[in-house]
């Protein structure tokens, strides 16, 4: 089993009702693996829990990155959520927790 | 002057107090920026200003610059920071008399004006909100602020006074780095190329210990040495624009390509298109090179010419949050957890307390990352009960009836906690520039 934590890392950001959030791969190969798998509706699957989406997706490969947007985070907008963790910044490791499917 | 450098003794109100003075006397630094300004919080130091004329500047201005002045001044160090909030001229009248208490009066601090827009929106209900799509005139009755985010072009207008000092009020937080660097090289405030190179290293340095290891670690798979002793960052650019980012000497922490990567990233969305008042950057084909010890340099950014207009941020009361805590552990806790949970969303309906949103939840099993379904039950759990409403008593009530739980609840609640907070809700419009007054003032010692 292969995590998105076992090859990149990443942090979130807020702005508004959207948070970002950053993968960068620690290598060459795991960055080609995480652009095929982490396609925007596989993080949509990931995010539904906590985000209405849509989910955006751009990638930096210089810097073997992808950065998600994802967009209308459940209980968000221009009053500041009730939720615990306010801005979403948390979230970078609920992408980093998933599980990429085997021989991928 | 061919190299300046810049150093972050802040990212954000209530950052850590020792690395800005460390940057200071070890860092050989010409500018120290502090961003202390989030988004909601001028609403709230705008109200004060309208309770106190000499109010509504940051809280901490004064034991913050009492902190540096002194040796700042010394070293010919110049501070520039938005602590101003909603009151730079009272701000600085603060840094004037810290400056005499500190044996070292008569320098010079400027203001930079204009970012306070409230009367100019009281002249246009017509704008669009850009959240809601509504009219601005929705929520006007209860504007409690409304601030324009400034440019470089202010900074540099108010550092070519020499001052030793600049406070701002709303500005972007990459401005107070790129600013400097306007006063600094005489730039064009059109060379795009330049202001690119110079926007990204005020993005990288704005979160301050975000890029030298801070919100970084990640115990066995991304240590940070000496992370208790996390220096500032600070940027040294060169006047053709090449940006090298390191920290001062000594200094907890780590510099280098990982750190920078996940900063750039950091609250960044269409990468070709990051939108500040001095450029539209694109930093799709930024780069960084090792270049020593803690030290990277940061290429390859582009930018677009600016936008016309401002983005202004309208802040407004919106009701209250209440809420209330309480622990569970041992056998069965989840189960007493969520009874608890139950019962005070009975009694707070029993006494007819309305919300217009509740939140009831168990922290170590689903407050962050949505429901628990599936997830182990953990030994120990906290619920956290949140509601939103209007009225301030009902906001009360919600840790009133937590803290009841104590005697008249499931067996063994313990370590309750309770808060009512005001919120301030924000959006934001798009305002052209010619409506904006942007002015620089000196403030004399009172």
């Amino acid at each position: 089993m292969t995590r998105v934590y076992d090859l990149a890392h990443g942090r979130a950001g807020d702005k508004g009702h959207a948070v970002n959030i950053s993968v960068i791969a620690y290598d060459e190969a795991g960055f080609e693996r995480l652009k095929r798998a982490l396609t925007p509706e596989a993080v949509m699957e990931r995010f539904k829990v906590v985000a209405d989406g849509p989910v955006r997706r751009y990638e930096l490969p210089k810097l073997r990155a992808l950065n998600f947007i994802v967009d209308h985070i459940k209980g968000g907008g221009v009053t500041a959520s009730l939720g615990q963790d306010l801005h979403g910044k948390s979230l970078s490791f609920l992408l980093l927790g998933m599980e990429l499917p085997e021989n991928f | 002057m061919d190299k300046v450098r810049i150093g972050a003794g802040a990212g954000y109100a209530g950052d850590r107090w020792e690395p800005a003075l460390e940057l200071v006397e070890r860092g050989d630094i010409d500018f120290l920026a502090f961003e202390c300004l989030a988004e909601r919080t001028i609403a709230r130091e705008t109200q004060a200003m309208l309770q106190n004329p000499e109010r509504g500047y940051n809280p901490l201005l004064v034991d913050r610059i009492r902190g540096v002045l002194k040796a700042s001044v010394e070293r010919g160090v110049r501070i520039v920071s938005n602590m101003g909030a909603a009151n730079p001229r009272a701000a600085a009248k603060q840094v004037l008399k810290v400056a005499e208490e500190e044996g070292v009066p008569g320098i010079g601090v400027a203001v930079l004006l204009g970012d306070d827009v409230r009367e100019v929106l009281e002249a246009m209900p017509g704008l669009t909100l850009i959240e809601t799509g509504e009219p601005l005139e929705s929520i006007l009755p209860r504007m409690a602020s409304a601030n324009a985010y400034l440019g470089a072009d202010g900074i540099k207008q108010a550092l070519d006074t020499g001052a030793e000092v600049v406070m701002t009020g709303r500005v972007a937080d990459s401005s107070l780095f790129v600013g400097p660097l306007l006063h600094s090289f005489g730039w064009s405030y059109d060379d795009y190329g330049l202001l690119a190179q110079a926007t990204l290293a005020g993005h990288l340095l704005e979160c301050a210990g975000q890029v030298t290891g801070g919100y970084f670690a990640d115990p066995g798979r991304k240590d940070v040495a000496d992370l208790a002793r996390l220096g500032f960052p600070f940027a040294d650019i060169t006047s053709d624009g090449q940006v090298t980012v390191s920290k001062a000497e000594g200094s907890g922490g780590r510099v280098d390509r990982m750190t920078c990567t996940e900063q750039l990233l950091y609250e960044l969305h269409d990468p070709t298109a990051y939108i500040t008042p001095d450029c539209v950057l694109d930093i799709t084909d930024v780069d960084f090179d090792e270049v020593g010890p803690d030290r990277v340099r940061a290429r390859g950014a582009r930018a677009n010419p600016r936008t016309p207009t401002y983005k202004v941020s309208v802040g407004y009361p919106d009701g209250f949050f209440g809420e209330g805590q309480i622990s569970y552990g041992g056998p069965n806790a989840v189960a007493r957890a969520r009874l608890a949970g139950e019962v005070v969303r009975e009694r707070l309906k029993l006494r007819g307390f309305l919300y217009d949103e509740m939140r009831i939840e168990l922290i170590g099993m689903e407050s962050l990352h949505g429901p628990a379904d599936g997830r182990t039950e953990p030994y120990e759990v906290r619920l956290r009960i949140v509601g939103r409403t209007d009225n301030r008593r009902a906001a009360e009530a919600v840790g009133l009836e937590t803290e009841t739980l104590l005697t008249n609840g499931p067996a063994g609640g313990a370590g309750d906690f309770r808060q009512v907070k005001e919120i301030y809700a924000v959006q934001s419009v798009l305002l052209e520039r010619r409506f904006v007054d942007m002015r620089v003032e000196m403030v004399e010692a009172a």
